[in-house]
């Protein structure tokens, strides 16, 4: 870790040297904002940017979903909507809605339209869910084919190890005695969450869209946990949470443990959201940034701009790396934690464990 | 901000999406995995432990071989030894048999010859006997040729039997 700090640090130095430049040649330089550039990379766009060659753009089109409470529901490509109106939608340049479809009401202001557009970021979803989909069922279909208890090898073995490994290792032994009921939905969560990682590294078209480095995606995973623990949380877990074993004085005349257990229970699946979204995000942005590099040192004249692409290129190359191992270990932590956070859901009581203690000593 | 802020569209689509891979995946995906990968490994491991139970019971099939090899082998000693006590034992029996036949042999031809020396001598003495009586006969009638001798004895001969009657 300390060689990647390091590149890091000398990451930073460059950038802020940079900065400094484009202050000096704010003119030359207008032109590319790199806040701009990268979270319009990291963020959701109706149409999916390919690339630009020349000052065509090159962009799939997406289908645009909206509800407007005047018109009812449109459903229209977003390559309709380029640079102009259509149907009174627009995508607002300015104002709270900025990036965002746009309408104006009768009135004359402007409001969001029920959007449900199928954004880049939601058709990489659906594209991500295929692919684990196919990656799964194709492992299943593996074993219907062959005589029970055969053994694969290939991209099958290596698939099949990597779930038990995930299977037998963390959900095991963070779960519980009761994993079984809850291992396809932590297996599941695992997988997707990484193969949204992975996807979000590549980057172009079918990958490139930072999924996980979304708040919505992260949001429902969360979610998702959230309830998996409270609905399925025992009468002892309830328990632990408004009435637990701490002096009375704690809980009566003002229910302070209660109140900080009953806070305690948002702020995890709070935390598994912001956690997976910042690291993501902040990769993503990192390895952009360095990108930007190239772009910044233009007008620093050829020599420098050559010796910094080089820097900008095989700082890339190594941020990435750490990015294929920050996308198993996000999806790790996640998998880790809920399975933890289930865990504790479904906690034994302690007078049967005292009991069955005093029954072991006698 | 809007980067802190999910969108209502996003959020719909990922709660579809994701609601759909969970839905699919696991319910015909991992569960079919792990089991079939527990069923392989409950397999194995039975198979193991059958091998184990395997490898035990041929040891121990080779110390009952062994042992009996070894007892066949004592056994097979033992037999040895008592029959040549058993040949040795016939020996002698036949040995001593033997010599009592011929004792009792002995002891017959010893008696038959007895019996034959016994006829031998009592027909030696009828002979006799007879030759004895041939003779006096002979004596007799050489005595006899003369007329007084013949009367004497006739008168003897009378008077004998007269003094037998007289007698009775």
């Amino acid at each position: 870790m300390t060689k990647f700090s390091k590149y890091i640090i000398c990451f930073i130095c460059f950038f802020v040297m940079s900065l400094s430049a484009q202050g000096e040649n704010s003119e030359a330089t207008k032109k590319f904002d790199v806040k701009e550039f990268i979270f319009s990379h990291t963020g959701d766009s109706y149409g999916w940017h390919i690339t630009t060659w020349g000052d065509t753009h090159i962009t799939i089109p997406l289908p645009i979903i909206a509800y407007s409470k005047e018109k009812g529901w449109h459903l229209f490509m977003s390559s309709k909507l380029d640079h102009k109106e259509y149907k009174g939608f627009y995508i607002a340049q300015e104002g709270k809605y900025v990036g965002k479809l746009a309408e104006r009401n009768a009135a004359g202001e402007e409001v969001r339209p029920i959007d449900l557009s199928l954004t880049k970021n939601a058709a990489a979803l659906i594209i991500n869910s295929i692919i684990l989909i196919c990656i799964v069922m194709s492992l299943v279909r593996w074993y219907r084919k062959r005589p029970s208890r055969s053994v694969p090898g290939g991209f099958v073995g290596a698939m099949e190890m990597f779930v038990m490994n995930i299977h037998d290792d963390l959900i095991k032994p963070c779960v519980g005695a009761e994993y079984k009921r809850y291992a396809p939905y932590l297996l599941t969560a695992f997988f997707f969450i990484l193969i949204n990682n992975l996807m979000g590294l590549i980057p172009f078209f079918p990958g490139g869209a930072s999924t996980t480095g979304n708040m919505a995606v992260t949001m429902v995973l969360a979610l998702c946990t959230f309830f998996v623990v409270n609905l399925f949380g025992n009468k002892e877990y309830w328990k632990e949470i408004l009435w637990p074993d701490v002096p009375v004085w704690m809980k009566i005349p003002i229910p302070l443990m209660p109140v900080i257990e009953l806070f305690g229970i948002f702020t995890k699946p709070f935390a598994l959201m912001i956690r997976l979204f910042a690291n993501i995000m902040a990769g993503h942005a990192i390895i952009l940034g360095l990108t930007c590099l190239v772009f910044l040192t233009v007008v620093k004249g050829p020599t420098v701009n050559a010796s910094m692409s080089a820097i900008s290129v095989i700082l890339s190359v190594l941020m990435s790396f750490l990015e294929l191992l920050v996308a198993y270990i996000q999806a790790y932590v996640f998998t880790m934690l809920s399975a933890v956070f289930i865990g504790l859901s479904r906690p034994k009581a302690h007078h049967h464990k005292t009991k069955e203690a005093k029954l072991e000593i006698k | 901000m809007s980067l802190l802020l999910p969108d209502s569209g996003l959020l719909f689509w990922m709660l579809l999406s994701f609601g759909i891979v969970f839905f699919i995946v696991a319910k015909w995906g991992f569960p079919v995995i792990t089991r079939m990968v527990e069923e392989r490994k409950e397999y194995i491991t039975k198979s193991l432990q059958a091998a184990d139970e395997t490898n035990r019971r041929l040891a121990e099939v080779k110390v009952q071989s062994e042992a009996m090899l070894e007892e066949t082998r004592s056994r097979q000693l033992s037999i040895l030894r008592e029959t040549s006590q058993t040949k040795e034992r016939i020996l002698a029996d036949a040995k001593e048999a033997a010599q009592r036949e011929t004792q009792k042999m002995l002891q017959e031809t010893q008696k038959q010859i007895r019996l034959e020396h016994e006829a031998a001598l009592t027909e030696i003495r009828s002979q006799v006997a007879i030759l004895a009586v041939d003779i006096a006969e002979k004596i007799l009638r050489n005595k006899l040729k003369e007329k007084d001798c013949q009367m004497d004895l006739l008168n003897r001969m009378i008077d004998e039997a007269q003094r037998e009657n007289l007698a009775n």
